[in-house]
């Protein structure tokens, strides 16, 4: 019981002011670690507050104090409480080789499913594309795409001037930000259980499908790999990767076959989205430059099996990087 | 149960609250936050009109490079270097929090602000809004999946004591102990009933008027009772004024007494 509040907060005051310096050191240094001592201390001061709260709380005549109070123990409970691993400092090229690739073969069933939907859309793409023609228009719905094929390849092969020139750095800047935009969008509908992010990759393989369906029926393949697999090696997967994370999201919603709460299955993935969606942002810049630098040029200015050749080779160290990087070696072995 | 209060309890047993920010003053905060992109970006078009002159190619391309950088990073950024405020946020007061009271993580604020994606269709937060009027602790699905909460800590409005306290003498605080007794007593509800019935006194009638200050006052007196000196010749509300004065006037100094 107070009996003179007066007293009371000059008498606490020094705890209080106290507990709120430590706490801004810790907000300020994340990477400083406390002795032990500091540490008692801070659970010390931690608890006098928590308790001096309680005490106020009834108070009719300071409500500043109170809030002030609830303030403080929220933070230091925000600080003692916590046991997720404390944020430190980040080291890109440790981010890059090891927590990414790692997080994806965390997921891979996610990415699996991601690759599922995505070929059953070129399969539906493609097939509709062989069996109604006529609806190119509704399945592509991009001006360059519905050119006839041999002619698109004929103008681009006889072609004398560079149409890019002077556009290529800004071109290539519009495809990394629009790819990087659906990536966004392929991840944030993971919040509609799934449905969203389905119909992304559903509908991204559609498309996919029937390109590929429509070149090569007009025997346009070689020209079809030498215009795609440059940067759709890289392009492809970062969309992949991202209805990854979109999927990981919804089974975290679904939370089917588990028991813990909603809260901690969305607490647990967390770092992982954000790990998946800076990943997906580095593929698409690669894949953006390659696209406006690279696959807009054909014969006889670059000879398909030289693009070709440079996309097997990126698809291959795209998977050496995805599924062996990072890899903790055989203990005991 | 929808309310405007997130409650946490420690595992020590105590309780604080924080104060949820409904959906209207979040929008503002958003309305903001959009003026403070869109005045960046003017910044930066004119810069970039400059370099127009040198390479329209490059020039370009930085645009829109800046435009999706600030678009989609000036939340994330801000949220994480000031704690979870925008300008927006700070000129309103919210702040973005964890949900349990804990540390608020980057990763938790890179998530909220990329599902903004979602919680802007089709079109002005409409989905986003939607939730927050649906959800327990007026959530958009960005706040859901990064399990954050925006809280406001508004600034606590002084009661206006010098309308209703014109400094007269206050014969109460001639029994200090008394005092001290008395504020240990009142709870905060009671005290604000018998301030709210000072400053809005003059809407009443007159008798509704001198029933309800009979009624405060026999209530303080019941709880602690003063000498006859403190209270004789002195009138329900002039009693309940001094009630209010020392529970609210708790400094010495902030006081009225020696006006006298």
């Amino acid at each position: 019981m107070i009996v003179d509040l007066q007293k009371f907060i000059t008498n606490e005051r020094p705890v209080w002011t106290e507990l709120e310096q430590l706490l801004g050191r810790l907000e300020s240094e994340p990477n400083e670690m406390l002795s032990l001592e500091q540490v008692q201390r801070l659970h010390q001061l931690y608890e006098r507050t928590a308790a001096d709260l309680a005490r106020i709380t009834t108070f009719s005549s300071e409500p500043e104090t109170r809030r002030f109070l609830e303030n403080l123990v929220a933070r230091a409970y925000g600080e003692i409480h916590e046991t997720r691993e404390k944020h430190r400092r980040f080291y890109p090229l440790q981010w890059f080789f090891k927590t990414w690739p790692q997080t994806f073969r965390k997921h891979i069933r996610a990415f699996q499913l991601s690759l599922l939907i995505t070929v059953a859309g070129c399969a539906f793409g493609g097939l509709a594309i062989a069996f109604d023609p006529d609806a190119k228009p509704v399945l592509m719905p991009f001006s360059h795409l519905l050119q006839d094929p041999a002619k698109r390849v004929a103008q681009e092969e006889n072609s004398t001037e560079d149409r890019l020139a002077g556009y290529k750095t800004s071109f290539s800047v519009e495809l990394m930000t629009h790819n990087t935009q659906v990536s966004i969008y392929t991840l944030a509908l993971g919040m509609t259980w799934g449905v969203g992010t389905i119909v992304m990759l559903f509908y991204n393989g559609v498309i996919l499908g029937a390109v590929a369906v429509d070149y090569i029926g007009a025997g346009e393949t070689k020209f079809l790999l030498g215009w795609l697999m440059p940067h759709g090696v890289i392009e492809i997967p970062a969309i992949l990767i991202a209805g990854q994370a979109g999927l990981i999201l919804a089974f975290a919603l679904i939370g089917r076959g588990r028991n813990t709460p909603l809260r901690t299955r969305l607490r647990e993935i967390s770092g992982d989205l954000s790990t998946l969606i800076f990943g997906v942002g580095l593929m698409l810049v690669w894949a953006g430059f390659i696209e406006a630098f690279l696959s807009q040029y054909h014969e006889p200015v670059i000879p398909y099996s030289v693009k070709i050749a440079f996309g097997c080779v990126e698809l291959v160290l795209l998977c050496v990087f995805l599924s062996r990087s990072g890899a903790q070696g055989k203990r005991g072995a | 149960m929808k309310t405007n209060t997130l409650i946490i309890r420690t595992p020590e047993g105590i309780v604080f609250s924080q104060l949820l920010a409904g959906p209207v003053t979040r929008f503002l905060a958003c309305l903001i936050d959009w003026c403070c992109i869109h005045v960046l970006l003017m910044v930066m078009g004119v810069v970039l009109s400059l370099m127009m002159v040198l390479s329209f190619n490059f020039a370009l391309a930085f645009y829109v490079i800046g435009y999706f950088l600030v678009s989609i990073g000036y939340g994330i950024v801000l949220e994480w270097l000031w704690r979870g405020q925008t300008v927006g946020k700070k000129l309103l007061r919210l702040r973005v929090t964890d949900v349990e009271g804990l540390r608020l993580q980057f990763n938790q604020i890179v998530v909220r602000n990329l599902l903004r994606f979602v919680d802007v269709l089709p079109a002005f937060y409409f989905v986003g809004g939607v939730t927050c009027w649906l959800t327990a602790n007026c959530q958009r699905l960005g706040d859901l999946a990064a399990n954050t909460v925006v809280v406001r800590s508004p600034r606590l409005a002084e009661p206006d004591l010098d309308q209703v306290l014109p400094g007269k003498f206050n014969s109460l605080r001639q029994f200090p102990h008394l005092v001290a007794r008395l504020r240990q007593d009142v709870t905060p509800a009671e005290a604000n009933i018998a301030l709210q019935s000072l400053l809005r006194r003059a809407e009443f009638d007159a008798v509704s008027r001198v029933e309800l200050f009979s009624d405060l006052a026999a209530h303080f007196q019941a709880k602690v009772e003063f000498p006859a000196e403190a209270t004789d010749g002195v009138a329900d509300e002039q009693f309940v004024r001094n009630v209010v004065d020392v529970i609210y006037r708790t400094r010495p100094e902030k006081a009225a007494n020696g006006a006298a």
